[in-house]
C-alpha cells in the first residue's frame, strides 16, 4: 500500500482537563475523500483544527508526507500551505475585495508574483461562476457566493490537503447546492479532502471513506459509505443516522 | 459688545489661536504614537511591557491633566527636569491622549472576530503578516470614531495649558479679561476661536465616520 499523505497516530488533545480527542488514528491517501460525521460536541470540528496547528495538542503526533509537525512557526507556516482549511462562517477579509482576499496570502507567503497569482486566481473565479465579482466586496456578495470564495482563496495555494469544516452549516439551504457543487467537481478531479458536515446526501455522494465520531473517539470507520449510510455496524452511529430522518 | 474692541484683539487671538493648535496637534501627534505602541503591546501581551502600559493608562486615565500639568512643571524641576511651558503642555497632553488612545485602539483591536486571526493564519501568514494585513486595517477603521472623539477632547483639554502660563486661547481671553475689563468681547471671541479650531475637526471626523459605514454596510 502507498504511504499515507497525512498520518495521525494517537491523537490525543484536552481542554481544561476535558479531553476533548483520545488516541484518533487516521491515514489520509492521496487523492481520498473522507467524510467525519458525529453528533455535535464530538470533536470533529477539532480533529480538523488541530490538523491545521489551529489548536494546540497534548499527545500524539502528525505527520505531513512522511514528516512529522512541529511546533515552530516556520513549520506551521509551511504546513499550512499545504493543509487547506475552509471554515463554517466562510470569514474572509471584510476590508478587501474578492481579489484581494484571493491574492494576498499567494503574494505575502509564497512571494508569487502578482501577474502569475491574478492569472490562476481569474481562472479558479471562472470555475466556481464568480468571475465578474472579483472587484465586490465580501459584503456584496450571498454567503453561498462568499463560501465559495473562501474555498478559492484556500485552492490558491495548492494545498495537498483540504479540511472543510461544516462550511455549508451556515448556509440557507438553497445555497447549500451551489457550494457542494464545488466540493464534488473538487473530488471528481482528485483533491484530497477531510470534510466535517451534517449534509448526509452529500457525505454519501462524496465520501470514499466515513468516519462517525463521538466523545472523541473514532467509532465507526467505513470504507464503504453505501453500506454504511444503509446500515451502520455500532448501535451508536445507527442512532445517529436515525435523528436525521423525521 | 464693541465690535471695534473685538476687531483690535483679533491679533492676540490668533497668535493664541497658532499656539493652541500647534501643542494641541503635537500632542495628539504624540498621543497616537503611544496609543499604537501601547495597544500593540497589549494585543501581543508582551510581558513586564503590558504590565507597565496597564499601569500607565491607570495612572493618566484617573487623574487631572491639572494635575499631571502641574506635576511635570513643578514638581520635576525639584528633581533637576525642567523643560518650557511649551513641552510640558505637549508631552502632558501626549501622555494623557496616549492612555485613552491606547484603550480606543485595544477596543478596536478586540473588536475583530477571533476566526478573522484563525483564516488568515491557515492560509499560512505569520503573526506578524495577519496583524498588518487583516487585522490592523480592520482595527484602526473600527477605531476611527473613538479616534476623533479623543482627538476633539484632547484638543479642548488644551484650555488647561494656562495654569502653567502657557499663552493659549484661554491665557489670552484670562489676560484680557483682567488688563481691560471687556469680559463680553473676550468670552465671545474665544468661544468663536475655539469652534474655528474644534469645527472643522468635528465636521471631518462626521465625514469620516460616515464613509467608513458606507464602507461596512453599503455598495
Amino acid at each position: 500500500m502507498e504511504k499515507a499523505l497525512l498520518s495521525v497516530r494517537n491523537l490525543h488533545k484536552e481542554f481544561d482537563r476535558n479531553t476533548i480527542l483520545k488516541s484518533i488514528d487516521l491515514d489520509v491517501n492521496k487523492g481520498e475523500v473522507i467524510v467525519i460525521i458525529g453528533p455535535s460536541g464530538c470533536g470533529k470540528s477539532t480533529l480538523l483544527r488541530c490538523l491545521n496547528g489551529l489548536e494546540e495538542i497534548q499527545g500524539g503526533e502528525i505527520c505531513l508526507d512522511g514528516k512529522r509537525l512541529q511546533k515552530n512557526a516556520k513549520d506551521i507556516s509551511s504546513m499550512r500551505q499545504k493543509i487547506g482549511m475552509v471554515f463554517q462562517s466562510y470569514d474572509l477579509f471584510p476590508h478587501k475585495t474578492i481579489l484581494e482576499n484571493i491574492l494576498l496570502a499567494p503574494i505575502k507567503v509564497q512571494k508569487r508574483t502578482r501577474a502569475e497569482a491574478e492569472a490562476e486566481a481569474l481562472k479558479f473565479l471562472e470555475k466556481v461562476g464568480l468571475a465578474d465579482r472579483k472587484d465586490d466586496y465580501p459584503r456584496q456578495l450571498s454567503g453561498g457566493q462568499k463560501q465559495r470564495i473562501a474555498i478559492v482563496r484556500a485552492l490558491i495555494m495548492h494545498p495537498v490537503v483540504l479540511l472543510l469544516d461544516e462550511i455549508t452549516a451556515a448556509l440557507d439551504p438553497e445555497m447549500v447546492h451551489e457550494v457542494l457543487q464545488v466540493v464534488l467537481d473538487l473530488a471528481k478531479n482528485g483533491s484530497t479532502m477531510l470534510i466535517v458536515t451534517h449534509e448526509m446526501t452529500f457525505a454519501k455522494a462524496i465520501a470514499d471513506r466515513v468516519l462517525f465520531l463521538e466523545h472523541g473517539e473514532i467509532v465507526e470507520e467505513s470504507r464503504d459509505p453505501k453500506a454504511f449510510f444503509e446500515m451502520p455496524e455500532t448501535e451508536r452511529a445507527r442512532q445517529f443516522l436515525k435523528s436525521f430522518e423525521y | 459688545m464693541n465690535p471695534d474692541v473685538m476687531i483690535s484683539y483679533l491679533p492676540l487671538y490668533k497668535d493664541a489661536l497658532f499656539l493652541t493648535m500647534r501643542v494641541g496637534w503635537k500632542g495628539v501627534v504624540i498621543a497616537v504614537l503611544i496609543g499604537l505602541i501601547g495597544s500593540a503591546i497589549l494585543h501581543f501581551e508582551i510581558p513586564i511591557a503590558k504590565t507597565v502600559v496597564s499601569a500607565y493608562i491607570q495612572l493618566f486615565r484617573n487623574t487631572p491633566l491639572l494635575v499631571q500639568l502641574f506635576f511635570i512643571y513643578f514638581a520635576l524641576p525639584k528633581i533637576g527636569v525642567r523643560i518650557s511651558p511649551e513641552a510640558c503642555g505637549t508631552w502632558g497632553l501626549g501622555l494623557l491622549g496616549g492612555a485613552y488612545m491606547t484603550e480606543t485602539f485595544r477596543s478596536g483591536l478586540e473588536n475583530i472576530p477571533k476566526i478573522q486571526f484563525e483564516s488568515a493564519e491557515s492560509l499560512g501568514m505569520s503573526r506578524g503578516q495577519v496583524f498588518r494585513y487583516v487585522i490592523l486595517p480592520q482595527a484602526i477603521s473600527s477605531s476611527i470614531p473613538g479616534l476623533m472623539a479623543n482627538v476633539i477632547f484632547l484638543l479642548k483639554e488644551t484650555s488647561v495649558f494656562s495654569t502653567i502660563s502657557l499663552m493659549d486661547l484661554m491665557f489670552t481671553a484670562k489676560d484680557l479679561i483682567g488688563m481691560y475689563a471687556k469680559t463680553i468681547e473676550c468670552l465671545t471671541l474665544l468661544v468663536v476661536f475655539y469652534l474655528i479650531m474644534l469645527l472643522p475637526v468635528s465636521i471631518l471626523g462626521n465625514i469620516v465616520e460616515r464613509r467608513l459605514r458606507y464602507a461596512e454596510f453599503g455598495d
